[in-house]
């Protein structure tokens, strides 16, 4: 087991260390850089930047070194927790992220406690009730969830409670708690807050994990073993449990590796939508303004986040099924 | 005048069907028969020919889609009394599959034992998880005496290192070692009967023998009925007492085990006998098979299902009339037409 | 010598697999259902009365028109009423009334306005259109008009071409890569195949809409929207190539140890014909069961980004570019015929992901 952990932590280093690569690699793409879009949005104002300023602006971001100096610089910074700095907000990048990536941290562990929570009675149920009515009404909402993207549902739904309700469902917390430090009050706000995006966001991610647990678990139940069971005198309900769908679970286990990341990427979206204060606007925003130390941040650190989730779920999966656990 | 039988098992024309989406499947259509307290019956038959159902239908542990439509299952769980009066019985057919009636029977009276024994336990679980699970479900013993109890069994079925494997999860284990794991655990609470579903089929000969000969140890050391299912005539010959010859669903011939192989009466079992190869008695010629093929399950014959092929076919008879099963003089029992009774 | 059983009949593969796909009832409608979708967004120009860049300030958010059949004399045929355009001055909206005094009777197969039908073919008939000449309050906006004037059922049709069309072509990039990537992964074996998989894992491990969002964010603003139109498909299509990859790799190597490849190695059969022969046959169901999945994705991807404001912008017409306008709630309350495109991708996605899941269960012939 022990072996197998360290193998995975190399492995997770290692893509992390690709990853920032690409990250890098995907910001300087955009021709120019942020000094270049920032004196066009200047000139576009009427104002004008000097040739001395724009030396000095070059000198002060690092902008003149060559490109792979650029990423070790901003590399080797990045792992003292130094994420650099934001042109365009003029503060330091994770004074403007951490309070942001806090809280998707939270709306998507949030997210996959509730995708799990629904889909798992589901999944069982309709395993073992196959080609019953609520089978096929499930299997048939599951497919509606899969269909909608989450945007698309988000607005929706927002129409949908304006219509019916005439509130305007937008934010993560009331105006009174968006920007106050934290707080048990601020904690029930956000609770409060946060059904719909984590309805939103894992809506699909629901459907298709339903999908899967009923697949797998159908697949167990015809498996001899659980014949084999039920002929040395187990009760039904104790005969499911105890084996088919222990065994189903193990690999949904390694889920919460690919579910990490369609969570993640669907919070970047509804928070567009929906107004809500986490990643998505602000990363957008940099990516078009090219504001380069924050968007790699943000694109490394949404990445960090699935690598670390899926290394734990490999853990998790390793930790409960014996065959992998003993064989490595 | 017959002695006086003792009776575990009697099943009166049992018939299970299953419901498909492409139609219906009579796996067992009409089987009768006997098995005696303390005896090996053997029951055989190409695959497909029901005896596997037959067996799940005692324990009521049919595959998704099968039901018993028809018929009676009667266990004896006592024999009979000193002065004759009829022991009672349970018709196992009635009770509902996951009742408690039949769950206590279940692998507490009447065990069964796998083809594979390495899909037949849980990958995850140990096997002491597994044999303690059944101990303790049917003796209601503590966690630590059902352990001690089936670290017992595992000495006696010649386990090596009995304690490691109860710790250890099946794929650790070899192929003969799963085998007697899995007898251990069918027996750890003393069956009166044992179905032992084709267990020489997936090992290879030496470890066949050795475990055939664990079942007669144990057989003689539990003083249980074992019942085995097998396509494999050499094993037959070495383990039964009585075979019941079936073909697709019905019995077809049930005779003591010397007669079947000395004095087979139906064309089936003739047939079956001569395609067995013989060392040394062959030299150049062709094997012996049995003409045709075995009839799809939504195909079947009318009259003798075994009609098509028969080498005795009577045409006119064969193919109209369904031969019952008919008991010869000597106690045995037929279902072919060329020994009823001639009509008046 | 035995004869071989009567009865039996040979069918190919594929045949098969038609059969087995078409028991699957609602695949098959959906079939139906996207056949008839990609007819009506590629002939929408001639299906359509309006053209769908075509501003009329007079017409600026106007509600969709009701089409009548009868009037107070029984049966006419279809037509609509002429609009009387009206400002709210205490919203500071435009409001429609119909004028019940001109009833525009609508004509099938008319010559109206002239188009070129895919940018090609010049033409000018129509489907449906009113025949009043010079009368400028006669409008037929079937499903309203967005904030130009513009007709909505015109823009919504036309922007399917762009938005279903995506799909294929991003898909027939994903094949391509990802079944020379996943074959030569799985035949060579070895480092390339450990470098190909590396690779693989990577990519996945990307949360998919940041690294699009960065890609689509470094199309230069300058590009035609031709040029931006293949960028997005290339950036689309970088994610999902991985997905078929994994599965050609899979089958290739567990084909390749199959007993049927050593035979015919054996009989002398040199790679290239092994890998036409034998290889290839056993990738047709999977590949084509992992593209269908995958397009999907690809029209929602592009949806995604042209609604965040990346990759196609207007001018150009897409269902993504047409949603970035509905984004609010407060123009979605007061013109909700806006949602539209919503309703045709949910229809879109839904079709594919049943025809996905008929034709996974017409490929695999252990399903039961």
């Amino acid at each position: 087991m022990l072996a197998y952990v360290a193998r995975r932590l190399v492995y997770a280093v290692g893509l992390l260390i690709g990853i920032s690569m690409i990250s890098f690699t995907i910001i300087q793409l955009p021709p120019g850089d942020y000094l270049s879009t920032y004196v066009t949005n200047m000139q576009s104002r009427g104002l004008e930047v000097s040739a001395a300023q724009v030396a000095f602006l070059k000198q002060q971001y690092g902008l003149d070194l060559p490109v792979y100096q650029q990423y070790f610089k901003w590399a080797w910074n990045f792992i003292q927790g130094d994420f650099g700095y934001s042109f365009e907000w003029q503060q330091s990048v994770s004074s403007l992220i951490r309070d942001r990536l806090l809280l998707t941290v939270i709306v998507s562990l949030a997210t996959l406690v509730f995708t799990w929570l629904v889909a798992f009675p589901i999944g069982v149920y309709t395993a073992t009730h196959q080609y019953s009515a609520a089978d096929y009404i499930f299997t048939f909402i599951g497919f509606i969830g899969l269909s909608i993207p989450s945007f698309l549902l988000a607005l929706l739904l927002a129409y949908a409670i304006f219509k019916l309700t005439g509130v305007s469902v937008v934010g993560l917390f009331s105006p009174e708690y968006a920007d106050a430090p934290w707080s048990v009050g601020r904690v029930i706000d956000l609770i409060k807050h946060i059904g719909l995006p984590i309805f939103i966001v894992g809506a699909s991610g629901t459907a298709s994990l339903i999908r899967t647990l009923r697949a797998c678990i159908l697949d167990e139940l015809g498996k001899p073993y659980v014949v084999a069971a039920r002929a040395r005198g187990l009760k039904e309900i104790q005969l499911l449990f105890t084996y088919p769908i222990r065994i189903a679970v193990n690999p949904l286990l390694s889920t919460v590796g690919w579910l990490l990341p369609g969570i993640i990427s669907g919070t970047v979206i509804i928070a567009v939508v929906l107004g809500l204060d986490l990643t998505g606007p602000l990363l957008l925003r940099s990516l078009q303004f090219q504001d380069m130390y924050l968007a790699a941040s943000f694109v490394m650190l949404l990445s960090a986040l699935t690598v670390v989730g899926t290394f734990i779920s490999d853990i998790l999966l390793a930790w409960s099924d014996p065959r992998i656990r003993i064989l490595g | 005048m017959t002695a006086k039988r003792d009776l575990l098992l009697e099943v009166k024309d049992l018939k299970t069907h299953f419901h498909l989406h492409e139609g219906m499947v009579k796996a067992v259509d009409g089987v009768s028969f006997e098995l005696e307290r303390h005896t090996t019956m053997a029951i055989v038959g190409e695959s497909g020919c029901g005896k596997s159902v037959t067996a799940r239908s005692i324990l009521q542990i049919l595959d998704r889609g099968g039901r018993i439509v028809n018929g009676e299952i009667l266990y004896y769980r006592a024999p009979a009394a000193e002065n004759g009066t009829p022991p009672p019985a349970v018709d196992l057919a009635k009770l509902h599959p996951d009742s408690p009636e039949i769950r206590a029977i279940r692998g507490a009276e009447i065990a069964m034992i796998f083809q594979e024994p390495m899909t037949a336990f849980s990958p995850v679980h140990t096997i002491g998880f597994q044999m303690a699970e059944v101990i303790t479900l049917h003796q209601k013993v503590a966690k630590t005496e059902a352990r001690a109890r089936a670290l017992a069994m595992l000495r006696r079925v010649g386990v090596p290192r009995p304690e490691q494997s109860l710790d250890s999860y099946v794929h650790q284990l070899s192929g003969g070692m799963r085998q007697r794991a899995m007898i251990a655990m069918a027996l750890s609470c003393r069956p009166s009967l044992l179905i032992a579903d084709e267990p020489t089929t997936a090992i290879d000969v030496t470890t066949q023998a050795q475990i055939l000969e664990l079942m007669r140890e144990l057989q003689q050391e539990y003083g249980m009925s074992i019942m085995l299912i097998t396509h494999d005539l050499g094993v037959v010959a070495e383990m039964a007492e009585s075979v019941m010859v079936m073909y697709l669903g019905q019995v077809v011939e049930q005779a003591p085990v010397d007669d079947i192989f000395h004095d087979p009466k139906h064309p089936y079992t003739q047939s079956l006998l001569r395609s067995i190869p013989k060392l040394g008695a062959q030299g150049g010629r062709k094997l012996e098979t049995i003409k045709g093929a075995i009839p799809g399950p939504y195909a079947r014959p009318s009259g003798c299902l075994f009609h098509p092929r028969c080498p005795a076919f009577m045409p006119g008879q064969c193919d109209q009339i369904q031969p019952p099963l008919i008991q010869l003089d000597d106690g045995r029992k037929v279902s072919c037409l060329l020994y009823a009774e001639p009509a008046r | 010598m035995a004869k071989p059983a009567d009865n039996i009949v040979y069918a190919s593969q594929l045949r098969l697999m038609w059969l087995k796909f078409k028991s699957h009832k609602l695949a098959l409608y959906s079939v139906g259902v996207l056949l008839t979708l990609y007819f009506i967004t590629f002939f929408s120009q001639f299906l359509v009365p309006h053209d769908y860049a075509e501003r009329n300030s007079d017409r600026i958010n106007a509600p969709p028109q009701t089409v009548h059949f009868f009037d107070e004399n029984g049966w006419r045929g279809p037509y609509v009423y002429a609009l009387d355009q009206s400002l709210d001055l205490e919203n500071l909206t435009w409001v429609y009334t119909e004028d019940t005094t001109q009833k525009l009777p609508i004509h099938f197969l008319v010559h109206t306005t002239e188009y070129k039908l895919w940018g090609l073919f010049k033409s000018d008939l129509h489907l449906l259109g009113l025949l009043e000449a010079g009368n400028e309050a006669a409008t037929l906006h079937l499903l309203g008009t967005d904030s130009f004037g513009r007709d909505y059922l015109a823009r919504v049709l036309f922007g399917g071409q762009i938005s279903l069309s995506i799909g294929l072509v991003g898909v027939a990039f994903s094949f391509i890569l990802g079944l020379v990537l996943g074959g030569i992964s799985g035949y060579l074996g070895g480092f390339v195949d450990n470098v190909i998989q590396r690779l693989i894992e990577l990519l996945v491990a990307l949360p998919t809409l940041p690294l699009w969002m960065g890609l689509a964010a470094a199309v230069p603003p300058s590009w035609t929207p031709q040029q931006v139109y293949l960028m997005m498909t290339i950036i689309l299509s970088l994610v999902t190539w991985t997905g078929l990859a994994r599965v050609v790799r899979g089958k290739v190597l567990s084909v390749r140890e199959e007993d049927f490849v050593l035979a015919a190695r054996l009989g002398g059969a040199r790679q290239p014909w092994i890998i036409r022969k034998h290889l290839l046959p056993s990738l047709v169901s999977y590949s084509i069961v992992s593209l269908t999945m995958a397009i999907p994705g690809m029209i929602l991807g592009e949806t995604a980004l042209s609604f965040l404001g990346l990759g196609l912008q207007p001018p150009a017409v897409s269902w993504g570019v047409l949603l970035q306008e509905a984004q609010n709630l407060r123009t979605i309350a007061l013109y909700p015929w806006l949602l539209a495109p919503a309703i045709m991708i949910i229809l879109v996605v839904l079709a594919f992901n049943f025809i996905g899941d008929g034709l996974r269960d017409a490929a695999d012939p252990y399903v039961r």
